[in-house]
């Protein structure tokens, strides 16, 4: 055991759907809840499926463990697992069942910038966020200069960080963070932030961690830096451990079709507005090359994503319109399943019916990073009968996309294979 | 959190499982904290008085103002007697101080968890923290008042009595009486949103409850003044009254006030330790 860090067994997380999806935020909405129970047994037993459908389990049966120093990646789709697993080896929740052993101080990094305040100027921030982290006001005391010269805002740490602008804000936030020495340390996706410079330098910092011979839990969409920084990788699906192997390797498996599931999004009935009628949503859906619902995607691969939806009376001029934007919300592009005058010709009337609307992204477009996907249905001037601006977030993974021979990351939003020509002319 | 630490020797082995039922308090845990709780502290500081001008008046000005209402509609037009002929105006504001001090770290408590849901989501301290630290920032309301009573009492006259070497004490008793029922307060906060409506009103029949504006003395019988006292702030004000204006001494007042506090602190302790391992889940 002296030499576990981390150990992990048979560790459980259950969720009741009705605290996560419909809250009982007053006493009076509980009294109700309480009322329709009492009646809702009254009128039947309640069965174990309906009481399965109440509750989620965000984690289940998962073991492992993580030896002194070593650095362990964990990867898995959206809803995988990964955010519930940190969260309780960061002792923010408690686990259902199981139980986690853990030898050392765990410094945990969920979110850079946590407890920030925007009257406080940024010397007064990195005290405060520095002693949320969990370190001892000496140990800020010491490192501050340090954490100044790393954030590279010298000239405004006196101001009041509300007049920052976002990418000093992150790199202040991540300097703090960056300086954090915990034996045990749990990092999620906090490099998915900030300019592409300074993800640079924060990879070299994880990287500096990871040398000094720390344990490091390491949860990333990145697979780029996952390679980069672990050599090995823990695969989460559904809540289970699905894969313990090399870096490599469980990267490899995860971008493989099947099991980077649920670029999907569903609409209930509930979610609907009445205004949108008679355009009902039925699902938007992200389908890879080989026509699987995956959530990432590759860079070097086309991929398809397609609405499905009906309309319950028949419709003119409706157009299916598709909204791309960066995970950080700049558009990226907009597109109308009618933007072809042919096609606007053709389909002017569609009638009552259930519809497939889709297209192709074609490859080499995309440059890696998370990007947000928005409908609308419309009718040119007439009337939006549904939007939804963040109906499906996914990943673009740019493993073989071109310049990838370089550990750098690329700025834009696209990443196009061109068609180079080097000439020797004299 | 409630998680069961098992054992902790100096390799800080913790172990994380399932906690049922009644957890440890675990206290030791927030003193190694006691940092966290004063940057917080520190913080509610910093920002109440960033604009400090607008800051500082409204401390000075809000029970001065109070007081004036209270001295005009209750000391001049009702004629509400006081203990010992003392004027209305000193009468009521030594009693404003605490109360003051009290509804404000009441008020801040309650509202603390949900208002800092941001950190319960994505960092590990001990809760207590959080309600621990928001009444400290009260105290500075209550120390520049105080200048303001000083000012008062030097007016009227009046000299304080030795038995003022008491006030710390009754001022800890004040802001525990405040986390006591905060932390029951905080807790519940967090699953019925309801508590935060509820909290004002609350405040608002203390107020009543306790003597701000009329003397404890009008309370008929001594068993009818020891059943008041179970009401902390009842103590605490006659204390207050005790300490600087030479009024009847409240020993058996304090001593009901003391135990109720107490009471209500470790069972607020421990119904805050049961209630925390959802926190994060529900907040």
């Amino acid at each position: 055991m002296s030499n576990i860090a981390i150990r992990v067994e048979d560790l459980g997380k259950r969720y009741r759907i009705g605290a996560l999806a419909q809250r009982n935020d007053t006493l009076r909405d509980q009294l109700v809840d309480v009322g329709g129970r009492i009646v809702r047994r009254l009128r039947r037993r309640v069965d174990s499926t309906e009481q399965a459908a109440s509750t989620l389990w965000a984690l289940r049966h998962v073991s492992f463990e993580v030896e002194r120093g070593q650095v362990l990646g964990v990867i898995g789709r959206n809803g995988a697992g990964k955010s519930t697993l940190l969260k309780i080896l960061s002792r923010i929740t408690d686990p259902t069942e199981g139980r986690v052993t853990i030898r050392g101080r765990v410094g945990s990094l969920l979110e850079v910038g946590t407890g920030f305040h925007p009257e406080l100027t940024g010397r007064e921030n990195i005290y405060l966020n520095g002693a949320i982290l969990g370190m001892k006001r000496s140990e800020i005391e010491r490192k501050f200069d340090e954490i100044v010269a790393f954030s590279e805002v010298e000239q405004f740490i006196d101001t009041p960080v509300k007049r920052y602008s976002s990418g000093m804000y992150l790199r202040l936030a991540f300097a703090v963070a960056a300086h954090l020495e915990p034996e045990i340390l749990v990092v999620d996706e906090v490099l998915a932030v900030g300019d592409a410079e300074f993800q640079k330098k924060c990879l070299g910092k994880m990287g500096d961690v990871a040398q000094q011979g720390r344990t490091v839990l390491f949860v990333s969409h990145n697979m780029s830096a996952i390679l980069r920084l672990t050599q090995e990788t823990i695969v989460l699906d559904k809540g289970s451990l699905v894969l313990r192997a090399a870096s490599p390797e469980a990267v490899d498996y995860y971008l493989s079709a099947g099991h980077a599931r649920a670029g999907e999004r569903l609409w209930e009935a509930d979610e609907i507005p009445p205004e949108a009628a008679p355009f009902r949503p039925i699902a938007l859906r992200l389908r890879d090359r080989r026509g699987a619902v995956v959530d990432t995607v590759r860079s070097v691969e086309s991929f398809t994503v397609e609405v499905e939806y009906r309309l319950t009376a028949p419709l003119t001029g409706l157009r299916i319109g598709l909204y791309l934007y960066t995970g950080r919300g700049e558009p990226v592009f907009t597109s109308f399943d009618t933007d072809e005058a042919a096609m606007f010709e053709q389909h002017t009337d569609r009638p009552a019916g259930h519809y497939l609307s889709r297209c192709v992204i074609p490859a080499d477009l995309l440059n890696q990073g998370r990007y947000t996907l928005g409908i609308n249905a419309s009718s040119y001037h007439i009337k939006r009968y549904f939007e939804d601006d963040q109906a499906l977030d996914f990943n673009v993974d740019p493993a073989g996309a071109p310049g990838m021979h370089w550990a750098e990351n690329r700025q834009g939003v696209v990443r196009p294979r061109l068609d180079w020509q080097i000439e020797r002319l004299a | 959190m409630s998680l069961k630490v098992v054992s902790r020797n100096e390799n800080d082995t913790i172990v994380l499982q399932p906690a049922r039922g009644w957890a440890g308090l675990n206290l030791r845990d927030l003193w190694k904290y006691r940092e966290l709780i004063y940057f917080l502290t520190w913080r509610d500081i910093k920002v109440r008085y960033k604009q400090a001008l607008l800051g500082v008046a409204w401390a000075i000005l809000q029970p001065i103002l109070t007081m004036v209402i209270f001295s005009v509609i209750l000391g001049y037009l009702l004629n509400v007697p006081t203990d010992n002929g003392v004027p209305y105006p000193v009468f009521s504001f030594v009693a404003l101080l605490p109360w003051q001090l009290f509804a404000n770290a009441l008020q801040r408590t309650s509202a603390s968890l949900v208002g800092n849901a941001n950190l319960l989501t994505k960092v590990y301290f001990p809760r207590l923290v959080i309600p621990v630290s928001a009444v400290g920032a009260g105290l500075v309301d209550f120390a520049i008042s105080f200048l303001v009573l000083i000012g008062l009492m030097l007016f009227y006259r009046i000299q304080p009595t030795w038995n003022i070497l008491w006030l710390p004490l009754l001022v800890l008793l004040a802001l525990l009486t405040a986390i006591a029922v905060g932390l029951w307060l905080s807790a519940l906060n967090v699953q019925y949103r309801d508590v935060q409506h509820m909290v004002p009103f609350v405040i608002q029949a203390w107020f009543y409850a306790s003597p701000v504006v009329y003397s404890a003395s009008i309370i008929p019988s001594a068993k009818w003044q020891l059943v008041y006292a179970l009401n902390p702030m009842a103590g605490v004000i006659q204390g207050f009254r005790w300490a600087l204006l030479g009024t009847q001494a409240p020993d058996a007042s304090l001593a009901v006030s003391s135990a109720v506090v107490v009471v209500l602190l470790i069972s607020g302790l421990f119904f805050f330790k049961r209630m925390e391992r959802t926190f994060a889940d529900i907040v």
